[in-house]
């Protein structure tokens, strides 16, 4: 697995389509990462989704919310780093008990090439517990799926924000050199 | 002309059709927000800074039958201000932001923010592709975007600019839980 590369399509990915299509999560908003480039691809080739590709993460839990409002369920993708630009806006999803359903890709913990990507990477897990965010990890592909489900039933079962973090081994190793 | 915020705001929501939610911006917008009259189509912030225009992004998205104005103030729009490059992508018709813009952060103490020197919103919002940017003159053209908050085809980013005053607080429900629930219910009314 460790000779993969995050641009080779793999089969969680469109199983991980299939799952936030049945749970009816109608908007995706996105800070886009090699990890879940075929997951955006396929959300945008759907035209009941509505994908919104973000500035920064922390308007995707914005955006949920607003969702919510109007009754429409949604996901937010995005990459390690961006767990740290979501933190203040997650008070939001705290105070109001918001469902937020997260699917981070990580970067910093595995085969890592690039070490600025450590430091926001080793404290993904406890900075989103500490946001009060239920958080699952996986790292084999046959994981993903019961993971992903768990978290959808945590998010819009129980109003509160679950993440679940697509460890690097899953994911493969960054392409640095075309 | 420079506007009295409270005034403003009561005109701007004056004759609000059923369908019109409004997503006031934390701090002085929501205070004015509940001083025109408390409405279960009010999502008030207390908190949350730089996410109103998204919060009302994801309702416009949500539901197209449903009129989403965003009236918040210059420092929350600053904070988020690459959220306007995100509406500009989506522009959605049913989304207006107004900035109620005194060029000062209003509840910490009147401190100057960007817009009171170079950054001019309504550039940025052009910039970022919205397709209707206006700087409301005077007392005709707040009724003209008071109109436009219901009818307007395409997404809207209108300036206020208002006085440097500091109405006294009238504080709405502070439970996110019940406001929460609150536009929930009317949302679902609209259908």
């Amino acid at each position: 697995m460790n000779a993969t590369s995050d641009r080779d399509p793999k089969p969680w990915q469109d199983q991980l389509f299939d799952v936030l299509k049945g749970a009816d999560i109608r908007q995706v908003g996105y800070v886009p990462d090699a990890g879940h480039s075929r997951l955006i691809a396929r959300c945008k080739a759907d035209p009941e989704i509505c994908d919104v590709v973000l500035t920064t993460e922390e308007e995707g839990v914005a955006m949920a919310a607003g969702a919510w409002l109007g009754g429409q369920r949604s996901a937010l993708l995005m990459q390690s780093s961006g767990v740290g630009n979501c933190v203040n806006m997650l008070s939001l999803i705290r105070a109001c008990r918001f469902p937020m359903l997260m699917l981070v890709t990580m970067r910093g913990e595995w085969e890592e090439f690039n070490p600025w990507q450590v430091p926001m990477g080793s404290i993904v897990e406890p900075t989103l517990k500490l946001c009060d965010t239920h958080v699952a990890k996986v790292e084999q592909p046959e994981q993903v799926m019961p993971a992903v489900q768990n978290a959808l039933q945590l998010a819009f079962g129980d109003d509160r924000a679950a993440a679940v973090l697509l460890s690097q081994k899953l994911i493969g190793r960054k392409v640095w050199v075309k | 002309m420079m506007f009295e915020r409270r005034a403003a705001m009561a005109t701007l929501l004056a004759n609000r059709p059923n369908n019109l939610f409004v997503v006031p911006g934390l701090g002085s917008c929501t205070w004015d927000a509940f001083a025109a009259g408390d409405d279960d189509r009010n999502f008030y912030l207390w908190g949350a800074m730089g996410g109103a225009a998204m919060i009302g992004l994801g309702l416009a998205l949500a539901k197209p039958n449903v009129r989403v104005a965003v009236i918040t103030g210059d420092g929350e729009m600053l904070m988020g201000l690459g959220s306007l490059a995100t509406i500009g992508v989506q522009r959605p018709n049913n989304l207006a932001i107004v900035v109620f813009d005194n060029g000062l952060y209003g509840e910490t103490g009147m401190q100057a923010s960007h817009t009171q020197s170079v950054v001019d919103l309504l550039a940025v919002a052009r910039g970022c592709g919205i397709e209707r940017v206006m700087e409301i003159e005077d007392e005709a053209g707040l009724r003209e975007l008071a109109g436009l908050l219901a009818t307007s085809e395409c997404t809207l980013f209108a300036r206020v600019r208002i006085l440097p005053d500091d109405p006294p607080r009238v504080l709405p429900e502070k439970d996110g839980i019940v406001i929460k629930e609150r536009v929930q219910r009317a949302a679902e009314k609209v259908g």
